[in-house]
């Protein structure tokens, strides 16, 4: 970059650091670009208190200054004792009462927000609920109204209340998505409540804020608010999914077998895989339709062929520390023509709906 | 002094052990009882751990200076920064205050020694081995890794099934006990052995504030050792406290934790306030500005460390109305704090400001905690808290008052106080260069840590992405790493010039208000030849500059011997360090379930407690104004 770009950049940055705003500051996580009424809120908060503080640091740092230059000890009289008072009653009283007012004037606004930001809130007509659990180190988001469950992706409608109800399977963790809502943790044996809201439709990127040690670090998620009727049609495809109405292609047929023959199927689930019985547990990302989603071990990567088949060969490498474990040996002949068959019929799930490439696998698959 | 007419007669050795004579070689260190080596043993083992830290710290920031690094990997990146927290706050910042406190609490109110000298060296040594029992990990398969609060259920066996969390368990419960001796210790000194004349209303702020820091420590141990006794009885002996799966509610660590360690941290932070209090009268030249409402204050803080504790937990669900109890009784301590602040003005607004380096340190205090005092009323804000809590935002915060605030004061202390410990004088240039390092290094790593905290970066993670607006946060501040380290380097290398080839010292090079100044430097064995009397409030000062003072005339104690029949210095002690030992093996045996060893080690506990109580006193007398028969045997 040439010079003045530089120094461009440095002024936007300083700049920014003053007032606490400006375009070098919209970050995908930023929670001074807030999107949604309660990150609104608590940065309303934020800017209002940061402004006091200007006042405070300009009175108290200019006070500082002018004591330091005028009172300090001079060349021409470097003996001098002065005079050694040892306080005044009024001054002192009036000094107190200056904090006692910046407190006031920070108290007011704060339990005003407290209460509209964090008081529990029952469900209305038109709410979301969703059942978020924490896991080491993915996310689990349950809709028990509308029978979807889904992995580190939380689709919402825009412009609606989506209640949170907040559960941990294991350690602590924290559900953060700076641009719509202060963080909420997951605790087990605790059932905390959160609501978000997203005005515009738009993605918006969340991270676990509470050390859950291993692969914490990588413990991402999106939230993705769409229209009405997106959302909608998101949550119809999983009523209707039956997997094996997988596209024809051979790639995918040959995938949807290894999926239970490398033994996915004893973690995975994937709705509608076989008839009348599920697959997996709960306990592990549940990749119905797994083809809509756009990001791969929750928020790392896109999902796209490349990166699935990096995941599946050697997920240790995508997302250090996490549990899913390698496949395949690395001198394992078969190994690239199986990960690309998988990953052919992981990205499929969901896309059946599309009306040309529709088929049946047929009942005789699938059965071990 | 009641040390000085107790013990005329002579005891024969009863112990197992003789109470050593020597005055120099290891034995004599280890043996010692003088407050003056226990305190130099204190601040020289806190530097040495704020090193390690320092290090633990460097290699985090390289970590970090660039997105999706992989210098360490997250199982080692959770060990550094779990170990930094550890160390600075348990082994460095906070032994770094009781090390002064050690040395001055004594010599500021005229007295001979602490009022428990082997009580005394069984605190330092239980602190160090404490220590080096939690840094033997790194060696024994793998440091805790849960954070310095370590949170539950991360700390359960099945969430961390090696032996560091029981490193960490063990060795807060043997440095905690310490830690509490020795404020047992500093109480009974500071009540019961002031000088002559030294009511409480003119006990040095420092003194004062060492006061209200041992009431804090005995108050917020317990539920400390509470917790941590839970967590080894679930690891060691399969109890549920903190096992979800049977109903264990994790949340409980977090209250114990945090009524413990909101107090911890004006447990670091008071005694800073107190040297603070002390500098900046003396290189003003002028009294303190409103000294009973500095100790008001400062009591009032103390106090109301009890009630904020869940200002740490805003974003655990605990509803709004316990986040607006919390909230506000912590915005209520933002009052004297912000009333210490006009105090420190108000005490340089007249004076003569000198700008040695210890001033410029305390100069630095005060506008690093004034930052860091803002950013902590922000964060006592819940809704703006829900947002920073866990980021860099916090990070930066409690760095600002934990590094900038405490660990700067300290460094005050410790060029104030140098010429005192040592009898040399350090260079005032090098001194103020190394500042300027220091100081600049420090804001650069912390200041755009706030930034990248708002940006949206969460604490505790060995990586971040690149595309977030987080890269030229993490560079700027790891450039700063660089700029400190050379700081740091140029500090410890000025002491170590000054420590061997400074200038001789004054006894009060700097015109001193309070009474270590009116000794020798470095002072002798028996602290004062003659038992000084405090006629006001700046002893020393009213002595030197009677015109200037309020002072009383003294003439009460004219006439008194205070130390008719010679001065009695406590003999040493095997016994402390004996006992910290053999607490110290124990926890291995309790860690690895080896009931042998710990049964011995508890045996050893017993004997030694028993050879400790029946040593008899020992000892010797100093005749300081007979130098003739100064040493003659009891």
């Amino acid at each position: 970059m040439p010079m003045t770009q530089w120094l461009r950049r440095a002024a936007f940055l300083v700049g920014g650091m003053l007032l606490l705003g400006g375009c070098e500051f919209t970050g995908l996580q930023s929670t001074l670009d807030p999107a949604g009424p309660i990150a609104q809120a608590q940065h309303d908060l934020l800017i209002w208190s940061y402004q006091l503080s200007w006042i405070v640091m300009i009175a108290t740092f200019g006070v500082m200054a002018y004591v330091l230059i005028r009172f300090r000890r001079r060349r021409d009289d470097p003996d001098r004792i002065p005079a050694q008072f040892h306080g005044s009653a009024p001054l002192e009283i009036g000094l107190t009462i200056v904090p006692v007012l910046i407190v006031i004037a920070v108290a007011v606004p704060t339990v005003r927000t407290i209460f509209a930001t964090e008081t529990r809130v029952t469900p209305e007509a038109g709410d979301v609920i969703v059942n978020v659990t924490g896991y080491q180190w993915w996310w689990r988001f349950e809709y028990p109204e509308l029978g979807v469950v889904t992995a580190n992706e939380l689709h919402i409608p825009a412009g609606r209340r989506v209640i949170l109800n907040l559960d941990s399977a294991d350690v602590l963790h924290s559900f953060w998505v700076p641009r719509l809502a202060g963080k909420r943790d997951l605790i087990p044996n605790q059932n905390n409540q959160l609501w978000i809201e997203a005005p515009d439709p738009g993605t918006y990127y969340g991270q676990c804020a509470e050390l859950c040690l291993g692969a914490h670090a990588y413990m991402k998620f999106r939230v993705i608010a769409e229209s009405d009727a997106e959302f909608e049609a998101w949550a119809d495809s999983f009523q209707t999914v039956d997997s094996r109405a997988v596209q024809a292609d051979p790639d995918v047929q040959q995938g949807y077998q290894l999926f239970a023959t490398k033994g996915c199927t004893n973690c995975h689930t994937v709705q509608g895989y076989r008839d009348g019985s599920s697959v997996g547990t709960p306990d592990f990302p549940n990749l119905t339709n797994f083809g809509l989603r756009t990001t791969l071990a929750a928020g790392i990567v896109p999902n796209d062929r490349e990166n699935l088949e990096a995941w599946l060969r050697d997920p240790q490498a995508v997302k250090p520390g996490n549990y899913m474990p390698a496949l395949w040996q690395e001198d394992d002949p078969n190994a690239d023509e199986e990960i690309a068959a998988i990953a052919s019929y992981l990205l499929s799930l969901g896309a059946q709906s599309g009306p040309e490439a529709q088929a049946s696998l047929g009942g005789s698959h699938g059965d071990r | 002094m009641a040390i000085g007419r107790q013990g005329t007669g002579s005891s024969p050795a009863a112990g197992l052990l003789q109470r050593p004579q020597g005055t120099s070689g290891i034995a004599s260190w280890l043996t010692t009882v003088d407050h003056k080596r226990l305190g130099i043993l204190y601040i020289l083992t806190s530097m040495t751990f704020l090193g390690l830290a320092s290090v633990e710290a460097f290699i985090i920031r390289l970590q970090l200076a660039a997105p999706n690094q992989q210098l360490v990997s997250p199982d080692v990146y959770n060990q550094l920064f779990t170990m930094h927290g550890l160390t600075m706050v348990f082994l460095a910042i906070m032994p770094l205050g009781t090390g002064f406190a050690n040395y001055f609490v004594p010599l500021m109110i005229g007295a001979r020694d602490l009022a428990f000298p082997r009580l005394n060296a069984f605190g330092y040594w239980i602190y160090a081995l404490g220590g080096l029992f939690v840094y033997t990990s790194f060696f024994l398969g793998g440091a805790p890794d849960a954070g310095w609060f370590a949170y539950a259920p991360l700390t359960s066996l099945s969430n961390n099934p090696g032996n560091g969390i029981d490193f960490y368990m063990i060795g807060l419960f043997i440095g905690g006990i310490g830690t509490l001796v020795t404020a047992m210790n500093l109480i009974v000194t500071i009540f019961s052995m002031r000088a002559p004349g030294m009511t409480m209303m003119r006990m040095p702020v420092f003194v004062w504030m060492i006061l209200v820091t041992a009431f804090l420590i005995i108050f917020a141990f317990p539920p400390l050792t509470v917790a941590l006794f839970q967590v080894i009885m679930d690891r060691t002996f399969g109890t549920l406290f903190y096992v979800p799966s049977a109903g264990g509610l994790p949340i409980l660590w977090q209250h114990l934790f945090w009524i413990f360690g909101h107090p911890e941290v004006y447990i670091i932070i008071l005694p800073a306030f107190g040297v603070i209090s002390e500098v900046i009268p003396t290189f003003s030249r002028k009294p303190l500005f409103g000294y009973p409402v500095m100790i008001l204050s400062g009591i009032f803080i103390g106090f109301m460390g009890f009630a904020v504790w869940s200002h740490h937990m805003f974003t655990t669900g605990l509803g709004p109305v316990a986040n607006t109890a919390f909230s506000l009784t912590s915005f209520v301590i933002g009052i004297p704090t912000g009333v210490k602040i006009f105090n420190w003005l108000g005490t340089m607004w007249g004076g003569a400001i000198r700008f040695a380096t210890p001033m410029v340190y305390a100069l630095a205090f005060l506008f690093m905690f004034v930052i860091g005092g803002i950013t902590g009323i922000m964060l006592a804000m819940p809704p703006f808290d829900a947002q920073a809590n866990s980021t860099y935002f916090v990070v930066a915060h409690f760095h600002y008052v934990m590094g900038g605030g405490a660990l700067f004061a300290f460094l005050a202390g410790l060029y104030y106080w140098f010429p005192k410990m040592t009898g040399k004088m350090f260079s005032d240039r090098w001194a103020l260069a190394s500042f300027w390092f220091f100081f600049i290094g420090f804001n650069m790593i912390f200041m755009p840590q706030h930034f990248a905290g708002l940006m949206g970066m969460p604490r505790r993670i060995q990586t971040y992405d690149a595309g977030l607006g987080l890269e030229i946060w993490n560079l700027v501040s790891t450039a700063g790493t660089f700029v400190m380290g050379v700081g740091m380097i140029m500090i410890v290398l000025g002491f170590v010039h000054a420590f061997r080839s400074g200038e001789p010292a004054e006894d009060d090079p700097w015109d001193a208000r309070t009474l270590e100044w009116s000794t020798s430097s470095p002072p002798p064995h028996h602290n004062f030849d003659e038992q000084p009397i405090a006629t006001d409030r700046d002893a020393w000062w009213a002595k030197k500059y009677p015109d200037l003072a309020h002072a009383d005339d003294g003439s009460a104690y004219e006439g008194i011997d205070f130390d008719a029949g010679g001065i009695h210095m406590p003999g040493q002690s095997w016994y402390p360090f004996l006992l910290s030992f053999a607490v110290f093996i124990g926890g291995y045996g309790v860690m690895y379930d080896n009931w042998p060893l710990a049964i011995l080690m508890g045996l050893v506990v017993v004997a030694s407690t028993y050879g400790w109580a029946f040593e008899g006193v020992g000892g010797h007398h100093v005749h300081p104004r007979s130098s003739a028969q100064e040493g003659a045997g009891d």
